[in-house]
């Protein structure tokens, strides 16, 4: 077993680039000037961006005068038949950002909202992500941190357009108002947007303007339709799978067995045998088949995979039920301190009782409906890809680094995406340097057309990038009212952001913060607490999985506290009012979501019973009451009542939908989620094996918001960590049985 | 002593009467079971080929569509059917779930099973839970065996191709152990000395 | 050469007629709107309607669809309609998020309707549970086939 920290198993280059700013604090101050060195490695890449309102006007990318209409900044364009189109600088993979976002612009600028239109942002440093500082889509941050921007982006243009009316009226600007796309003089005449279009390019933007107060908003706050909902009913929305370039050609790249493995020498001769192969070439990650359709591809891979000798790792040959005894003993060894509050030692010393518990989480693919896919075309000067990514600035610069290219060299379009759940933010950009490695290899071989390089399902599952295996360890101590005194919780996981460019920006005192998020400091107020971490270096590659860290702190905490509760013979919602600050969000949400549920008052029937847990992620909080039975020794889980505080809503058809299948997505993963290895191959190559929630055991979802204008939050994962220990905990109030090792399947409840 | 004789006469003619009508009776219910050969009944051969025939009722690869239940099975675990794949009202699934939905009349290479009429045999078929008797009598009776005499029932078993598959199954599926040729023959030795079934 | 009747279209294509109908779909005639998404009948995100019937496209090989009359989503509202009502109920429930497995979904559920014009949630069951959602749209799937069912009920 491999023990050394990840530090010592960093890949042999520098990454590409390094991002420096701290994402830890939410920043309140969007204006405040931040700068966010992005430095090159091999590719002597180097961008600053600064963002205020004069550098977002500074890079606008279309065409800002004459007859095109009007584009005061990046993000928005006015036609002069008055159709506003909005760029969209964050990947659309469910979340609804699609709609939020252009919401934002539409409100400020007082559009007509069905006239708004929406294209996906190329590449460029005007789209930066105003925290992480680079053109990303992650963390849930989307909406709130472009929450300011895009609205002055439309408040500015609005600004422009009163200001272009009132000139050719020859009136005053406080006679003027706005709505609907229409500016409006007192007297009662009109003009609208577009007709004002190609006058208010000619002005100069002004550098600030006052925003709407929220009392006056329109549209911002209202339960908004989906933006994509016709073209995704018509199957005529694009995603990246669905590309087609003239005369392009699929592939499929045949890959290691195990993690790491390298090819030594293979045959193509199976592969070629069959009609319609056009090549067959080895790239970094295997060997690649190139054929006129994606049939014909897979046929040929399938062929050409025993015709391959692989050099493999013997490092790779896990075996995941060894690896998960070894956590387990690990977890009884002292860590590296993410939190030490108080003297955990002595206080449990003074302990009426102590509650020992090991919980362990096993690897988990993302699986997104769309298989990972990008397309690659190499023109004279440069190359252009489509594909369906979080990461743009990432892949666009590694791309370019495969052709020996300057970024701007390489356009990526971002299509639709088919889920992301975090796997299409790979720092590496695996799948699309993949891609281009097939379209550089092909070129090599004579085959110049557009290559769309597809991955199979068992690809998706066998291919890594999996929210790690985890094991927490927990001590607690209570006194003799049941009052928890002491907790010591050691975790043990790989670290995904230990030699990635994300680790100056979150790797604290040797701690991956990712990793003990909603552990180290949970809100809970226990006067000793220890909180540590091992992190094991292994090749199977993780990955941020939708609520990264919390999907196992957010467990551990509330199944924990509800452990102790039972100890100490408190109930266990009393027990968590009494721990949780009583001015508290998660007070606020966990009263809320206990009165809608009916917690502790209604009569459930014979064999249900409620579980609840609270748990903030993303600077929402959010709790949960699950009704549960278990019948024929499988759970069953009825109904569950979520409460949520995001601070703002912007779209509550949004947040319902995001709560909704946030817990469909997690309950996916507590009833069947798990990878296995054996002699290092993955065990589970398609949705038979890798079993997912189907509507048939999707329980009835009600969702309460409150967005009482506290800071804004995120919503596209923070629905994730309460669902588990909501279950668990009411499959332990309905059976007795506590179940600490994931995933159900495995329990044994009969 | 005169009436002494007819009484026995006359009883005789009630009691050679009533074999005869036994006789009748009992060959009646035979003529479902009638041995084409017209071959002697030979229990012990009958029971003992039954048994062996038995055996491959009872394989997965035909208990699974052979069920009792409201949905078919898979796997050699023969657990329930994946993705609450029901019977339906005709044994071949549920609206916009129909067996046909995914299987096909061939196996298909990636893995999904296929056979001609692919569904679930009627639940007066259903297999599940019974002894070698009850096997024996449901398969010899016409009201539940889909109206088949003896000779239909032995072209089903050995030549229908929905029943065939199970022997060639695709996929990583373990076939039927017994070749197809050999349970045919079963069959028809079980049918020649009398299709006896085996006691309860 | 084998023909195919596409959504009223008559197709005749060069290819191997061992090719699953999904990918003639996507990559032969452009067709993209069904998608694929595990390759062995496991999520229906490749639904198409022959002959009425769903079928799962990555699991039938044209060969087998040769003379029958094959739907796909690009094609299921009616002649002179903009939508069928699943699709209509679709968007007037909001029920996609990221959408890929939708066009199996409305598939399927225009499948169901074609049969039970007023499906329970237990039919919805049976019906639907061949379909995956990653992204959990079961509730509002469900409330969407209730909608279109009124809104087929009304036309």
């Amino acid at each position: 077993m491999i023990t050394r920290t990840l530090r010592e198993n960093a890949p042999a280059t520098t990454p590409a680039f390094q991002i420096s700013v701290v994402p830890s604090s939410i920043s309140e101050d969007w204006t405040r000037r931040k700068f966010i060195t992005v430095t090159g490695g091999a590719i002597g890449l180097l961008l600053a961006f600064h963002f205020t309102g004069s550098s977002a006007r500074a890079a606008t990318l279309a065409t800002a005068t004459g007859a095109n209409g009007f584009s005061p900044n990046a993000f928005l364009r006015i036609a002069p038949d008055g159709v506003v189109t909005v760029v969209v600088n964050h990947s659309e993979m469910g979340q609804g950002i699609v709609t939020a976002l252009p919401m934002l612009v539409a409100e400020e600028l007082d559009a007509d909202w069905s006239r708004v239109r929406t294209e996906f942002a190329p590449v460029d440093a005007a789209y930066n992500h105003s925290m992480f500082g680079i053109q990303m889509t992650g963390g849930s941050t989307s909406t709130w941190t472009e929450y300011d921007r895009l609205r002055m982006a439309g408040a500015t243009a609005r600004a422009m357009l009163v200001q272009a009316a009132a000139t050719q009226w020859n009136a005053k600007i406080e006679d003027c108002r706005t709505e609907s796309g229409f500016v409006i003089h007192s007297s009662g005449k009109r003009l609208d947007y577009g007709a004002l279009a190609d006058a208010a390019a000619k002005l100069t933007p002004p550098e600030k303007v006052p925003l709407k107060d929220a009392k006056d908003f329109r549209l911002i706050g209202r339960a908004t339709p989906r933006i994509d909902s016709r073209a995704k009913v018509t199957g005529t929305a694009q995603f990246g799978m669905d590309v087609r370039r003239p005369d392009g050609l699929v592939a499929m790249v045949a890959r290691a067995p195990t993690f790491g493995g390298q090819v030594e020498s293979f045959d193509p001769a199976a592969a070629k045998a069959i009609p319609g192969v056009k090549a067959v070439v080895q790239i970094p990650t295997g060997v690649a088949v190139l054929a006129i359709d994606t049939w014909v591809a897979k046929q040929a891979r399938d062929a050409l995979a025993p015709a391959i000798k692989w050099k493999l790792s013997p490092e790779a040959h896990i075996d995941t039920v060894a690896q998960a005894a070894h956590f387990a003993e690990l977890a009884r060894t002292p860590g590296k301190a993410a939190e030490a509050t108080g003297d955990v030692t002595a206080a449990l010393r003074t302990a009426a009782k102590t509650v020992e518990a090991d919980y362990h989480f096993p690897y988990l693919a993302h699986a997104p409906m769309e298989p990972l896919n990008a397309t690659v075309e190499l023109t004279a000067t440069g190359a252009t890809i489509w594909t369906g990514t979080q990461f743009q600035t990432v892949d666009r610069a590694q791309v370019a680094g495969v052709f020996g290219m300057k970024p701007e060299q390489v356009a990526l379009h971002t299509t639709f995406l088919g889920g992301g759940f975090g796997r299409r933010a790979t720092p590496n950009s695996d799948w699309v340097v993949e891609a281009a490695h097939v379209a550089k290899a092909a070129r090599d071989a004579g085959v110049t057309v557009p290559v769309k390089t597809v991955w199979s399902r068992e690809d998706d599952l066998a291919g890594g990038f999996y929210r790690p295996m985890f094991h927490h360890r927990l001590v607690g101590g209570i006194d003799a009212s049941g009052k928890v005194i002491a907790w010591q919780q050691t975790l043990v996981g790989q670290s995904f952001i230990f030699g990635s460019p994300f680790e100056k920006a979150i790797i604290k005192d040797g701690i991956d913060e990712t990793s003990v998020e909603g552990a180290a400091h949970a809100p809970y107020k226990i006067p000793a607490r220890r909180v540590d971490v091992h992190y094991p270096a292994l090749p199977v590659t993780t990955l941020w999985w939708r609520s990264v860290g919390h999907t196992h702190t957010g467990l551990a905490v509330e199944c924990f506290i509800d452990e102790l509760a039972h100890a100490g013979g408190r109930d266990p919602l009393e027990l968590r009012r009494e721990l949780l600050p009583a001015d508290s969000r998660e007070r606020r949400v966990l009263d809320l979501a206990v009165e809608k549920s009916g917690y502790g008052k209604t009569k459930l029937p014979a064999g249900h019973a409620h579980g609840i847990a609270v748990h903030e992620s993303f600077g929402s909080f959010v709790a949960q009451v699950a009704e549960v039975s278990v019948e024929n020794g499988w759970p069953r889980v009825h109904r569950v009542t979520a409460a949520v505080d995001c601070g703002t809503a912007v779209n509550p058809l949004t947040i319902e939908a995001q709560i909704q299948g946030s817990i469909i997505f997690a309950l996916s993963a507590l009833f069947y989620g798990e990878i296995t290895l054996k002699e290092g191959r993955v065990q589970q190559q398609n949705f038979h094996q890798y079993q997912v929630l189907r509507i048939n055991e999707a329980p009835k979802v009600e969702v309460h918001v409150i967005a009482k204008g506290d800071k804004m939050g995120g919503i596209g994962e923070t629905g994730v960590p309460p669902t588990f220990p909501a279950v668990l905990n009411a499959i332990f109030a309905a059976t007795g049985k506590r179940i600490r090792s994931l995933p159900l399947s495995r329990a044994s409840l009969s | 002593m005169r009436r002494a004789k007819y009484f026995w006469l006359g009883g005789a003619v009630t009691v050679f009467s009533g074999i005869a009508t036994l006789a009748g009776l009992l060959l009646s219910i035979a003529n479902a079971a009638t041995p084409s050969s017209g071959a002697a009944v030979d229990s012990a051969r009958s029971q003992e080929a039954f048994r062996q025939i038995a055996t491959v009722l009872r394989n997965p690869r035909c208990m699974n569509c052979h069920t009792a239940t409201q949905f078919p099975r898979q796997g050699n675990e023969r657990r329930r059917h994946d993705m609450m794949v029901m019977r339906g009202p005709d044994g071949h699934g549920a609206p916009a779930m129909r067996c046909l939905s995914c299987h096909q009349n061939i196996n298909q290479e990636n893995g999904v099973p296929g056979a001609p009429n692919w569904g679930l045999a009627p639940l007066s078929m259903a297999w599940e839970g019974l002894d070698d008797h009850q096997l024996a009598e449901m398969l010899k009776d016409p009201a539940r065996n889909g109206k088949r005499s003896l000779e239909q029932l032995h072209e089903h078993m050995a030549h229908d191709e929905l029943v065939g598959w199970g022997w060639h199954p695709g996929g990583a599926r373990e076939p039927i152990a017994m070749p197809r040729a050999e349970f045919e023959k079963l069959v028809r030795d079980w049918i020649d000395s009398g299709a006896v079934s085996p006691p309860r | 050469m084998i023909s195919l009747s596409i959504n009223g279209t008559e197709h005749r294509l060069d290819v191997n007629p061992h090719t699953p109908l999904l990918w003639v779909l996507r990559d032969h005639l452009g067709l993209t709107g069904t998608k694929f998404g595990c390759g062995m009948a496991l999520c229906g995100a490749c639904t198409v309607h022959v002959d009425g019937e769903a079928v799962r496209s990555c699991s039938a090989p044209i060969a087998s669809v040769e003379g029958k009359k094959i739907l796909t989503i690009e094609g299921l509202a009616d002649a002179g309609k903009p939508l069928h009502p699943v699709q209509q109920a679709w968007i007037d429930k909001d029920v996609v998020q990221c959408g890929y497995c939708h066009s199996g979904q409305i598939m399927s559920a225009a499948a169901l309707l074609a049969k039970r014009p007023n499906p329970t949630d237990a039919d919805i069951d049976e019906a639907m549970s061949g379909n995956i959602c990653r992204c959990g749209t079961y509730e509002r799937i469900r409330a969407g086939i209730h909608r279109a069912a009124e809104l087929a009920a009304k036309s």
